[in-house]
């Protein structure tokens, strides 16, 4: 099933048939059968070995995971090497998967749409432990300490969240409305404090769950944000929880240092007068789109990318795009923002400068460009391109193109150095 | 005799035209591609549902096609089911509705 996809892998069989042949010709050769098992022991005992040999021995810092959604498997990839290490399979119905990492950037948690929970060892490419927590689920989070994984799901609607050693449940968070169904929850990010900050589709609500103590979480409602939030970001210091609407033209925003002065709406009616475009594909809100003082989002139904200024949270500019933008993702540092777009303008990736706002390079990396992920300095991205089956790797400086890998209808890209950040 | 020949071959052309107009193979490929990757974007990849609704055939089994059609074409308005009607035609739409409640091919 697991397997590195290079060296290690021809040894196996040849341990497993010298088991067999050899004390055979023992046998045959008058040789007593004890001596003949103690012999085919000792080799069984070599292929042993092999198998534990297989793990790395490295640090796992310049590691990644590439989604290949179609498969239900993943790749996990040396970056530096810019090679894949191992797949990983059965993991069930990767559509709109995503990953985050463990404190110590040996695990990847994967969260599939099918309500999987798969923790991955990528040392060892090794699927260490899957559950099946909920029908249908869409994203997760990893607590401050590290020590709970948060799903949140679709169908029945709400968060659960599990030990992340284990994957045992710890607790479960309904998202229980008035009329006594339960939302669909999008927009799920660990926050400082021990907490998850998440939102209600169809209720037009945040919620945000203290589990510092995992027994008792306390969970505080912030009702009416607006209608149909489709996603979620927590800013990278931890401070702003934004979630984006769907329903209407603008963002809701929540102070968590301040909770109790409640959620403000921002760039509140920024479409107006414009036709809203049908929308192919639903935005993403990641961290990332923080760069310096300004925050980047996606504009639903619009070619525009909008600059926010985080100090006063008023709008600092627009960039009309290519497309319907998907992820708006800041370049570690912040010089430059790398956007995607949705079908079916989704065969191009635009770079916008900070400064001046003007677009710095179109790139067309093939159709369905699905994902963009930055090395942790900043000085590559690594970008999904579905229908070309391939991972491309591109130079931050010059937009050179320095390595194609080979993947199945690769989505989402993510790198351990996640692991110590807020809301990745 | 010569009239009711032809009234054969207007009645097989009756029911042959249905099936013309459907798309080809390779066609059929694409929108099979489209319902997978791009449909199960909010749908699942196995249909069984996300932002939006399952579309597996006990879902739509027992549903009139018209409206199905219709919803395909030109989106629900007020969710964010987007209109098709710039890339799919009528019998395109068709017959993913076909292909959705039967599973065929699927």
């Amino acid at each position: 099933m697991n397997g590195p996809t290079a060296a290690g892998k021809g040894v196996r069989p040849l341990f497993l048939l010298l088991s067999v042949i050899f004390p055979l010709r023992l046998l045959k050769k008058g040789s007593d059968p004890f001596s003949a098992f103690f012999l085919s022991l000792l080799v069984v005992t070599g292929f042993c070995r092999t198998v534990g040999a297989e793990c790395l021995l490295r640090g796992t810092g310049d590691l990644g995971i590439v989604v290949e959604r179609a498969s239900g498997s993943v790749q996990v990839i040396d970056t530096t090497a810019r090679s894949s290490l191992f797949r990983v399979t059965g993991l069930g119905d990767l559509s709109h998967a995503s990953a985050v990492f463990s404190r110590d950037a040996r695990y990847a948690y994967v969260f599939g749409r099918d309500g999987g929970l798969s923790k991955i060892d990528l040392l060892c490419g090794r699927l260490e432990k899957r559950v099946v927590q909920a029908g249908n689920s869409i994203g997760g989070a990893i607590s401050q300490d590290g020590r709970l994984v948060a799903v949140s799901n679709y169908t029945p609607g709400g968060v659960r969240v599990f030990d992340a050693a284990t994957l045992a449940p710890v607790a479960d968070l309904p998202a229980d409305m008035d009329n006594g169904d339960t939302s669909k929850v999008v927009g799920l990010v660990d926050a400082p404090g021990q907490r998850f900050v998440y939102t209600l589709y169809d209720a037009g609500e945040i919620r945000i769950a203290d589990l510092s103590d995992p027994a008792a979480p306390a969970v505080t409602l912030f009702p009416g944000i607006g209608r149909q939030p489709y996603d979620g970001l927590i800013t990278p210091d931890g401070r702003y929880y934004i979630a984006g609407l769907f329903g209407e033209d603008g963002l809701a925003l929540l102070d968590l240092w301040d909770p109790q002065a409640g959620v403000r709406r921002i760039l509140d009616g920024y479409g107006r007068g414009e036709e809203k475009l049908p929308v192919y594909k639903m935005p993403h809100l990641e961290g990332w789109a923080i760069a310096g003082r300004y925050a980047f989002l996606p504009a639903v139904g619009h070619h525009e990318v909008l600059v926010v200024d985080t100090d006063d949270w008023k709008e600092a500019g627009r960039v009309a795009v290519h497309g319907q933008p998907v992820f708006v993702e800041a370049q570690p540092g912040g010089h430059q923002v790398w956007v995607n777009f949705a079908h079916p303008l989704n065969d191009t990736v635009q770079v916008i400068d900070t400064r001046s706002l003007k677009i710095l390079r179109t790139l067309q990396p093939g159709k369905a460009v699905l994902h963009m992920e930055f090395a942790p300095r900043g000085e590559t991205v690594w970008i999904s391109v579905r229908d070309a089956d391939e991972v491309q790797v591109y130079e931050t400086s010059g937009f050179d193109r320095l390595a194609v890998l080979p993947a199945e209808k690769p989505s989402g890209i993510f790198f351990s150095a996640r692991a110590h950040r807020t809301g990745l | 005799m010569k009239y009711s020949k032809r009234l054969l071959v207007l009645t097989l052309l009756v029911q042959v035209t249905p099936l013309a107009s459907a798309p080809d193979a390779a066609r059929q490929s694409e929108l099979l591609y489209l319902l997978k990757h791009d449909c199960g974007a909010c749908h699942g990849m196995t249909r069984k549902g996300g932002l939006g609704p399952a579309l597996l055939p006990g879902d739509l089994r027992d549903r009139p096609v018209a409206p199905l059609v219709n919803t395909i074409l030109d989106g629900r308005p007020g969710t964010p089911m987007p209109p098709w009607r710039g890339e799919l035609t009528v019998p395109e739409a068709r017959w993913l509705v076909e292909v959705l409640r039967t599973g065929e091919g699927l």
